[in-house]
């Protein structure tokens, strides 16, 4: 299993001048994205409707074709909305990277196993939905050595990591406040991207 | 007397959509916008992004919005049930202003309907502060406009109801 702050530090030393969507652990003030991030006016967190991350990297890698869209994205998150699998892949974006960070269990609720745990195959069923490549990755090594491959497939590719689950517990009103939410990143990215309303 | 043709053609509706310069249509099909496909389809302005679910399309327009496009949502009102949480948190929270057509399945002018999508769906958009248009003819249809126009002078999502199916 790969440590989820491993996952994203790699992740964004790679990043160029990717924009990450992120989620769930993924985004974690304390061991995600937020901790290692290396250009955060392109972090796009995504917040305040579960699941729906993929979907609006799919809009962004839409909107900027030229530009590689990551999204960062977990298990219980991508359960609760996996049609959106099938929307990705028919409209085929070739920018856009959809990175599974897969620890089987619902880690912001307290840890309880997600649905089919122990049972659901994400390769296939990436493959099945129609992504262009599809990549795994169990530990850090492999990860290492084959990130620049999966990285530079055209898209779109889903890239499934085996994360260890590392639990909260606490009641959303007393989490640390995340510094840039999504607020932040819809009033500063447009312009960001060079982009006049 | 004189029965005035009640119709929604869909070259109205596009016609309304390239007039703003609308870049994609987010869209789950229903019964009622089939010939409304068809035109939308062999539109080259408009790229259409079919989804699988309704709460998809307020996530795809934030996406879209953000990155510089200028999205519609095209959805009936059994989706708007079902896309509660992203029009709550990716659409009212982040103040997108985005403009959702609404098919208003049900919808009469004539005694009340049995179905309780067309009940219930004006309740839960007063419920949600979110205001709405009506649109049954082509003479509506610049109501789209005057949606749009809202949606971008308030930062809110904006509904159109489309109260009749489309002609052909």
């Amino acid at each position: 299993m790969i440590d989820n702050s491993d996952a994203v530090k790699l992740l964004d030393s790679k990043r160029d001048n990717a924009i990450f969507v992120a989620t769930m652990n993924a985004n974690n003030v304390h061991f995600g994205l937020p901790t290692v991030t290396s250009n955060e006016k392109l972090d796009f967190p995504v917040s305040g409707a579960m699941s729906k991350a993929s979907d609006v990297a799919l809009g962004l890698a839409l909107a900027q074709p030229d530009r590689k869209i990551m999204c960062l994205d977990g298990d219980g998150s991508l359960l609760m909305n996996l049609g959106a699998m099938v929307t990705i892949s028919n409209k085929a974006p070739k920018n856009l990277v959809h990175i599974l960070f897969n620890n089987k269990v619902y880690a912001v609720t307290g840890g309880q196993p997600i649905p089919g745990d122990e049972q659901v195959d994400w390769e296939d069923m990436a493959k099945s939905a129609g992504y262009a490549k599809v990549f795994s990755f169990d530990n850090l090594e492999d990860m290492t050595n084959g990130i620049d491959e999966a990285l530079a497939a055209v898209g779109p590719v889903f890239i499934h990591l085996v994360v260890k689950p590392e639990i909260e517990n606490t009641p959303v009103q007393f989490r640390t406040p995340a510094k840039r939410t999504v607020h932040t990143a819809i009033a500063d990215l447009p312009e960001t991207l060079g982009i006049k309303r | 007397m004189a029965t005035q043709e009640v119709i929604l053609h869909p070259a109205s509706v596009v016609e309304e959509l390239k007039k703003n310069k609308i870049s994609h249509v987010v869209w789950l099909p229903d019964s009622e916008t089939n010939f409304l496909f068809q035109l939308l389809d062999n539109e080259p302005t408009l790229d259409l992004v079919p989804v699988c679910r309704e709460g998809e399309t307020m996530a795809i327009a934030a996406g879209l919005w953000v990155g510089g496009k200028r999205p519609i949502v095209l959805i009936q009102n059994t989706g708007v049930f079902e896309a509660g949480d992203s029009i709550r948190g990716l659409a009212l929270d982040v103040n997108q202003p985005l403009v959702m057509l609404v098919g208003y399945r049900g919808w009469s002018r004539h005694g009340l309907t049995r179905d309780s999508a067309a009940r219930f769906i004006e309740h839960i958009l007063h419920a949600w502060g979110i205001t709405y248009y009506l649109i049954e003819t082509d003479d509506d249809a610049d109501r789209i406009s005057l949606a749009i126009e809202e949606a971008e002078r308030t930062s809110k999502p904006v509904a159109v109801l489309v109260g009749t199916e489309f002609g052909s």
